[in-house]
């Protein structure tokens, strides 16, 4: 039993090791991008590289904020995150909807929800262009947050996890003569704060990242997003790479802390999906 | 259940979006691939004009297009697999330890999938430089290289496979890694008692339980692949000599670049067309597997 023991032991410490290679492999773009923001762009050319900054500067963050126009880009890609936010409630809504009532068409409204799923990005790229455009919302902040409001995979998720609230809780608060809506937010609503979390994570990195849509949307600089900023910032500046590290850096790192915050919820509404 | 008018005001407001921004689009875009809508035609209605079939002929005849769906199909049957064997691998061997390092690594391999394509892009496109880029000096060491990467149409798709793939495993390895966490450890205690080794129970209890996973992940990865767009946009815009072309990136760039919104959309319709086929035979595989299992 003993040698069996070791043997799982070493085993594991095998396992360890390469995964410690392989996240080293993979975290290693992200540990070069955060230093080289910090060095000169001198110091970026030089033909023999090195991980950490001679002279650490603070200059290009610097630029980006001062002569470049990244305030107002972080403005813009904050205002998107939150009004997403608003997504976030309407699958809610239709989540609970889809879970705890019988109505007419119910199924093939939910089959029809599901199979938006599979509509590929680039061909409601041009409808969708033309009627924001019909009604004058190209170049608005709200035709950039409009189309990705509702969304199939957060309103199946909902269901699923609402699907396995009691009911008897609802037909009692019901009894006692409580309306629809104080149901779904002073009952509903906190009992699914897991699934809440999962998605609310998601919804942030969303419109944190989002970039084609803003980009196609949006022609004037001042509704430019970040991520749209950093690819003008590309084009611009092409050789610049310390300047490009440093927009590059701040794009990813408030991610990463949100991420590495909230993971353990990440996982725990993966298993409540029942992805099986 | 209760039957009454209030779930229709749940669902509505969700329900009339998903139509507005991605049903009634499709019903448009089939409408406008019949057409030649320009830029013209979007300033004055009048003069967009029926051309029947003429898009769907033209684009078949186009080499660009005919380079673009090659391209495509070699994103896809090199990265789809290379994506499912490498997140299925990580999540498995993650899952051997429930201590703070095996978490961390969680976060490490996810790391890249949460972060914005643009700041990837730029930070792989220095570490691609030929002259300057790192993996060059490192590969130096060893004597090999220099390889061109993004500049040499031999290498310029596998150099974006690279960053894709590293990209699309952290989501994958969480949805794995969920679905093994939901397999009873009965399973594992008596095939340990039988004797079985770890290599044994990863392949005759993990995997066969983890069909559906695979399945589920397949099917998006697929679809995933299919629309590649935003690496190419953003690192290549589809070149050296259209070697990186998606069509997704075709579709934007004669949409919305040429303003043949007409063109452009016809390819859109192919391309929705190719991923109805492709994933309604992974389905079909699926439900026939069920069925040999009675």
């Amino acid at each position: 039993m003993q040698s069996h023991k070791n043997a799982q032991m070493s085993f594991k410490l095998f396992i360890g090791i390469l995964l410690g290679v392989l996240g080293v492999m993979t975290f290693f773009p992200f540990l070069w991008m955060i230093f080289s923001s910090f060095k000169t762009n001198a110091e970026i050319n030089q033909i023999v590289p090195s991980l950490l900054p001679k002279e650490a500067t603070f200059d290009n963050f610097k630029e980006l904020f001062f002569r470049l126009n990244f305030g107002t880009y972080l403005k813009n890609t904050l205002i998107i995150t939150a009004c997403s936010f608003l997504g976030l409630l309407l699958n809610a809504m239709a989540g609970y909807g889809f879970a705890k009532f019988d109505f007419k068409g119910k199924n093939w409204l939910f089959m029809m929800v599901l199979a938006t799923m599979m509509i590929p990005g680039q061909v409601t790229m041009i409808p969708v262009y033309l009627l924001l455009n019909s009604v004058g919302l190209t170049n608005t902040l709200i035709g950039i947050v409009l189309p990705g409001l509702a969304g199939a995979f957060g309103i199946f998720l909902f269901r699923q996890f609402m699907n396995t609230i009691s009911n008897e809780m609802l037909e009692a608060a019901r009894l006692d003569g409580a309306s629809e809506w104080y149901i779904f937010f002073k009952i509903i609503l906190p009992v699914s704060r897991p699934i809440l979390a999962v998605q609310g994570i998601l919804t942030f990195i969303g419109g944190w990242n989002s970039f084609l849509w803003p980009l196609i949307i949006a022609n004037d600089e001042k509704y430019y997003t970040l991520s749209v900023g950093l690819q003008l910032l590309q084009g611009q500046h092409g050789t610049n790479y310390a300047l490009q590290m440093a927009g590059a850096t701040f794009m990813v790192i408030p991610i990463l802390i949100v991420f590495s915050i909230f993971q353990k919820y990440i996982l725990q509404g993966f298993n409540v999906s029942g992805i099986k | 259940m209760k039957k009454s008018k209030s779930p229709y005001f749940f669902i509505a407001p969700a329900i009339a979006l998903l139509l507005i921004f991605s049903i009634i689009p499709i019903f448009i875009a089939v409408t406008i691939s019949f057409t030649d809508m320009s830029l013209a035609g979007l300033a004055d209605f009048s003069r967009i004009n029926f051309v029947g079939l003429d898009n769907y002929l033209n684009i078949f005849n186009d080499k660009v297009f005919g380079q673009a769906m090659f391209n495509t199909a070699y994103y896809v049957i090199i990265g789809v697999p290379l994506v499912i064997i490498a997140s299925l691998a990580l999540a498995i061997m993650i899952n051997f330890g429930e201590n703070k390092f095996f978490s961390f690594m969680r976060l490490v391999f996810y790391s890249p999938s949460i972060t914005n394509t643009v700041a990837v892009s730029v930070v792989w496109m220095y570490l691609y430089n030929p002259t300057i880029g790192l993996l060059n000096h490192l590969l130096s060491y060893v004597n090999v290289g220099p390889i061109m990467w993004l500049t040499d149409p031999s290498t310029s798709k596998l150099s974006l496979i690279i960053i894709a793939v590293w990209k699309a495993i952290g989501l994958n390895m969480l949805i794995f890694l969920a679905a093994i966490q939901g397999i009873p450890k009965e399973y594992y205690e008596a095939a340990e008692i039988d004797g079985a080794n770890k290599w044994q129970q990863i392949l005759k209890i993990t995997i066969p339980l983890l069909k559906f996973s695979i399945f589920f992940v397949t099917v998006t990865t697929l679809i995933g692949w299919f629309q590649f767009f935003d690496e190419p946009f953003v690192m290549t815009k589809g070149g050296p000599l259209d070697s990186t072309l998606s069509v997704a990136l075709f579709i934007y760039q004669r949409g919305f670049q040429y303003n043949k919104f007409g063109y452009a959309a016809a390819g859109s319709v192919i391309l929705f067309i190719a991923i109805i086929i492709v994933t309604g035979i992974q389905m079909k595989i699926q439900t026939k597997q069920k069925e040999n299992e009675g």
